[in-house]
């Protein structure tokens, strides 16, 4: 049983470790938070009921220990001045009209199953995560994989909600581009 | 009633839906702003296939941590 245990932290550890990358873009940092999360785990290891799965709990604990690792990174001044700098919208300007018009249509992404059962597509969008700033990749990643709600992540990083979606709409149209472009569009189907 | 409905759909244009569509993933619209989201989607097809790509992306993350 204990065995099994280990073996199955190891095989999430790879994953972790990418979620904690992208969220901290620092390996070393990443990876002590890891290494945490996994001790932290191992020590916790009866508090595991078996009633969601063993990379959710893991999920839930590395949610935590990376906020703590974000709340010691703000502290240095640099993080939110280059907030600011990721909080601006003109790079989305040229897909519209001046009186806001789409000047091409979105495409139609067809059927999502398809793409969503495939492991490629999954690496894929890992590379697109992986291009987006650091910062807004972070608040990204904060909202839609820790599932943190915009409250939280406002006060964790002492920012304004008007803030907090701004970065959020640039992530998604950063995303959206890129799958766009290397799934989604004629010539990545082709 | 057809015309009525087109007439306020544009009375937002895609670029804010677009941003009405993102926030609205976060829970933040009021019922004012999500009429008016409605409205505009209603007679929008291309904020509606912005939409259903938006919602792609969410389901994609939601397994991507699973």
């Amino acid at each position: 049983m204990a065995t099994d245990f280990l073996k199955e932290l190891e095989v999430q550890r790879g994953y972790l470790l990418r979620v904690a990358r992208l969220q901290l873009r620092d390996t070393a940092l990443a990876e002590d938070v890891v290494q945490d999360t996994l001790t932290a785990a191992l020590t916790a290891q009866s508090g595991f009921t078996g009633k969601s799965s063993v990379k959710t709990w893991l999920t839930g604990i590395l949610k935590h220990k990376i906020v703590d690792a974000i709340r010691k990174k703000q502290r240095e001044p640099v993080a939110a001045s280059s907030l600011d700098d990721e909080a601006d919208l003109e790079d989305f300007e040229g897909l519209f009209r001046e009186n806001g018009a789409w000047q091409a249509p979105p495409a139609d992404w067809g059927d999502p199953e398809q793409a969503l059962n495939r492991r490629q597509f999954f690496d894929m969008m890992d590379f697109c995560l992986e291009k987006l700033p650091p910062n807004t990749a972070r608040v990204f990643m904060m909202r839609e994989v820790m599932e943190l709600e915009s409250d939280e992540i406002c006060k964790e990083l002492t920012i304004t909600a008007n803030n907090l979606w701004v970065i959020l709409y640039r992530a998604r149209m950063s995303l959206r581009e890129c799958l766009e472009l290397h799934w989604f569009g004629d010539g990545a189907r082709a | 009633m057809k015309s009525f409905n087109r007439l306020i759909g544009h009375l937002v244009s895609c670029k804010d839906a677009t941003h009405l569509v993102s926030r609205m993933q976060d829970g933040e619209l009021t019922t004012l702003e999500r009429l008016k989201l409605k409205w505009h989607l209603a007679v929008c097809t291309m904020c509606m296939a912005f939409e259903k790509q938006m919602r792609i992306m969410r389901e994609a993350m939601r397994r991507y941590r699973q």
